[in-house]
């Protein structure tokens, strides 16, 4: 990397900041201090608002120099991850959506407490949804002090420990000054700003091969030395059965978890009627699905034009293969041209994190305060205090985040954001379902499912090779691994819905006819609606 | 007397639910939750029997009939070719290698017709609940809150009395 490849980033980033700091001010001049207005942005955001902003909530880091990494480094495999990450999104539209927005305040455990008795589904559905939203912020950040350290050419401890402080600090202004409607404006800006930057990519890659598919493939075959095998599965994912399954494992996870993610369920309360929020999925589909088709000719084409074997001497899990391909396009990494996109690209990825990690640490305050802090302390708590609560835990958290991304710093944290939809989808979207559609669900099976879906999806990644029994793994020192998946979630999914069956069906409880009445009244028809 | 329905006139305009943001405190902590039924059975009187009402009516169990006729096929569908995929993907990929047309093999026609079967869902189910389920969920959302209140005004007369 050259100095004046840094300088430009480095303003580009700073102008980022001066922006998103600017609508964070701007925001919470005119705010009214309501909790309405903290986690839900006063609920007035246009569909296309809001889908631009679940957009820029939901493609992260991993989405944008991940997936297009992996394309480039393993081909086709690369691409199996975006499918996942993209139909994951009918579920959300067709089961939760709607739903939720009717049925719900704030978080996840509005839906589910409307029916059942309050203060234990709260604190179930409370606890899973800090323990997806942390694993997910942990991940974001160390993500960012290695992505920030290496695309400014300088990986020392020191910047990575500084970036990581940097990022945790933005986040908790963002979060406790503007709340949600701050949060959601930054989305939105960041969600432009890397639809541009894929857009000229793509084009630029394009243009390069004169607009045919079928010679982009083919030489990204060539040069990828694979030949046509890098055009088909199994080079990342073949091999033996227990990779296999663990890929299967991945996959269902990845398509059941997005609905029971907690930063993307608080994203349907921002719009005014479950039709706004239907339309804003709609939006988000549009948009992340076009994204995705991009990120395979952004793969491909720095497969092509780079070259696998530079981007993996950049970075071993190809996540520089983007920035590289902008260089590359621009005209050679010593170009102006070469050195404007490669800073521009290093710019949109720096925004894609804050944005991300400012929407989950939202998430994540709004259930400490609303769900633990509520039902802990409801005598004494009102709605003012509720809000400086959440405030205050997304300092809390914040501050958790760092420590934790200082920590995790120099470990191989992928799994985490694999663990974190793993336990969304055993934990949160069987409890969900079941509230959502289930007429004799009750208290007990509720707690159940939230906790049969958590504390399994946990025990199995604690006694799995991530955490001991391989070099690749937690502590390669000690060895006390004997489940052989590195993603839970082909077990633990179905035992989330099974420990919600079963609780309820052993349970004496009667569930209560009314209440399931109005759930179902209020999911399909909004009558009484926040 | 005129002076009053003209200030109830303001506030149900305020609540109107036309009006997207109504201000209900549903689902909220602290808020009051209806009475739940007593043990001999019969529920407390309250906005509880309106939703079980409506529940039973008609016109909601069209609307709900309407939404799992499209939603539960559409959703088994996508869900068992999402789950087809992945495990061709593992299982087969001999399968999945065979060239179809140039460089594009079958895995890539897969892949990408996953994209294109997620953008038609998401189009028919769209267009399936603008046309045949939005006017009669808002008629329905009418209702209750028409019924709603009409039952706040009889308790207001009575405490009034």
């Amino acid at each position: 990397m050259t100095t004046e490849h840094q300088t430009l980033a480095l303003m580009l980033f700073s102008l980022f900041i001066a922006v998103t700091l600017g609508i964070t001010t701007w925001v919470s001049r005119n705010r009214h201090g309501s909790a309405e207005e903290f986690y839900a942005g006063g609920r007035l955001f246009s569909p296309m608002e809001n889908g631009f902003a679940i957009a820029g909530d939901y493609m992260s880091a991993a989405s944008f120099l991940g997936i297009s990494g992996l394309i480039a480094l393993f081909g086709y495999d690369g691409l199996l991850y975006s499918v996942g990450f993209l139909v994951a999104w009918l579920v959300v539209l067709f089961l939760v959506a709607e739903l939720v927005r009717n049925c719900g305040r704030f978080t996840l455990a509005d839906v589910v407490a409307a029916r059942m008795s309050e203060r234990p589904v709260r604190i179930a559905a409370g606890t899973s949804s800090v323990v997806v939203s942390v694993l997910y912020l942990v991940a974001q950040m160390v993500g960012a002090g290695s992505l920030v350290g290496l695309l400014l050419g300088n990986s020392s401890a020191a910047a990575r420990t500084l970036t990581v402080i940097g990022v945790g600090a933005l986040m908790v202004v963002y979060v406790s000054f503007g709340g949600m409607r701050a949060t959601t404006w930054i989305q939105i800006v960041k969600a432009v700003l890397l639809m541009g930057g894929a857009i000229t990519l793509t084009v630029l890659v394009l243009l390069r091969f004169h607009g045919d598919f079928d010679r982009l493939l083919t030489s990204a075959a060539e040069r990828s030395g694979h030949g046509l095998a890098f055009l088909s599965p199994g080079l990342k994912y073949g091999g033996d059965w227990t990779a296999r399954f663990d890929f299967i494992s991945l996959g269902l996870a990845l398509v059941l978890g997005t609905a029971g993610l907690p930063h993307i369920l608080s994203r349907f309360y921002t719009v005014p009627t479950a039709r706004a929020a239907r339309r804003s999925v709609v939006w988000a589909i549009g948009l992340i699905g076009s994204f995705y088709l991009m990120t395979i000719v952004l793969g491909f084409g720095a497969a092509a034009l780079v070259g696998p074997d530079e981007v993996r001497a950049s970075n071993a899990s190809g996540n520089t293969a983007v920035p590289l391909l902008a260089a590359f396009l621009g005209g050679g990494a010593e170009t102006t041209g070469g050195a404007v996109l490669f800073a521009f690209v290093a710019a949109i990825a720096f925004a894609t994190i804050l944005a991300v990690v400012a929407g989950i640490t939202l998430a994540s305050s709004a259930s400490v305060a609303h769900d633990l802090y509520a039902s802990l302390k409801r005598r004494h708590a009102r709605q003012r205090s509720e809000v400086s609560v959440a405030r205050a835990a997304a300092v809390g958290i914040g501050a958790v985040a760092i420590a934790l991304g200082l920590l995790a710093q120099n470990l191989n944290v992928a799994f985490l954001v694999g663990l974190a939809f793993a336990v969304a989808a055993s934990a949160n979207l069987p409890v969900l379902m079941y509230s959502l559609f289930w007429r004799g669900f009750t208290t007990r099976g509720a707690v159940w499912s939230v906790y049969g879906g958590l504390v399994p999806a946990v025990l199995l990644v604690l006694v799995s090779p991530v955490v001991s029994g391989s070099a690749e793994s937690l502590f390669p020192g000690v060895d006390f691994q004997f489940f052989p998946l590195q993603n839970p979630g082909i077990v633990s999914i179905p035992l989330g819905f099974l420990a919600g069956w079963l609780g309820t069906v052993i349970s004496g409880e009667e569930p209560d006819e009314a209440k399931h009445a109005e759930t179902e009244v209020r999911s399909l028809t909004g009558a009484g609606a926040v | 007397m005129d002076k009053h329905e003209g200030r109830d006139v303001g506030t149900i305009r305020l609540d109107d639910p036309w009006y997207d943001a109504l201000a209900v405190g549903w689902g909220e902590g602290a808020e009051p939750s209806p009475p739940r039924p007593a043990p001999a059975g019969r529920p407390a009187p309250g906005a509880s029997d309106i939703y079980l009402e409506v529940q039973r009516s008609a016109a909601f169990q069209e609307v709900r009939s309407r939404y799992r006729r499209f939603v539960v096929p559409a959703t088994a569908g996508f869900f068992l070719w999402y789950v087809a995929y992945v495990v061709a993907a593992t299982a087969a990929p001999g399968l999945m290698a065979r060239p179809v047309l140039g460089a594009v093999n079958v895995a890539m026609l897969a892949g990408l017709g996953q994209f294109l079967s997620t953008f038609l869902l998401t189009w028919a189910y769209a267009r399936h609940a603008r046309l045949r389920r939005d006017r009669a969920a808002l008629d329905l959302r009418w209702t209750v809150f028409e019924q709603e209140r009409g039952q706040e005004r009889n308790r207001a007369r009575r405490a009034g009395r």
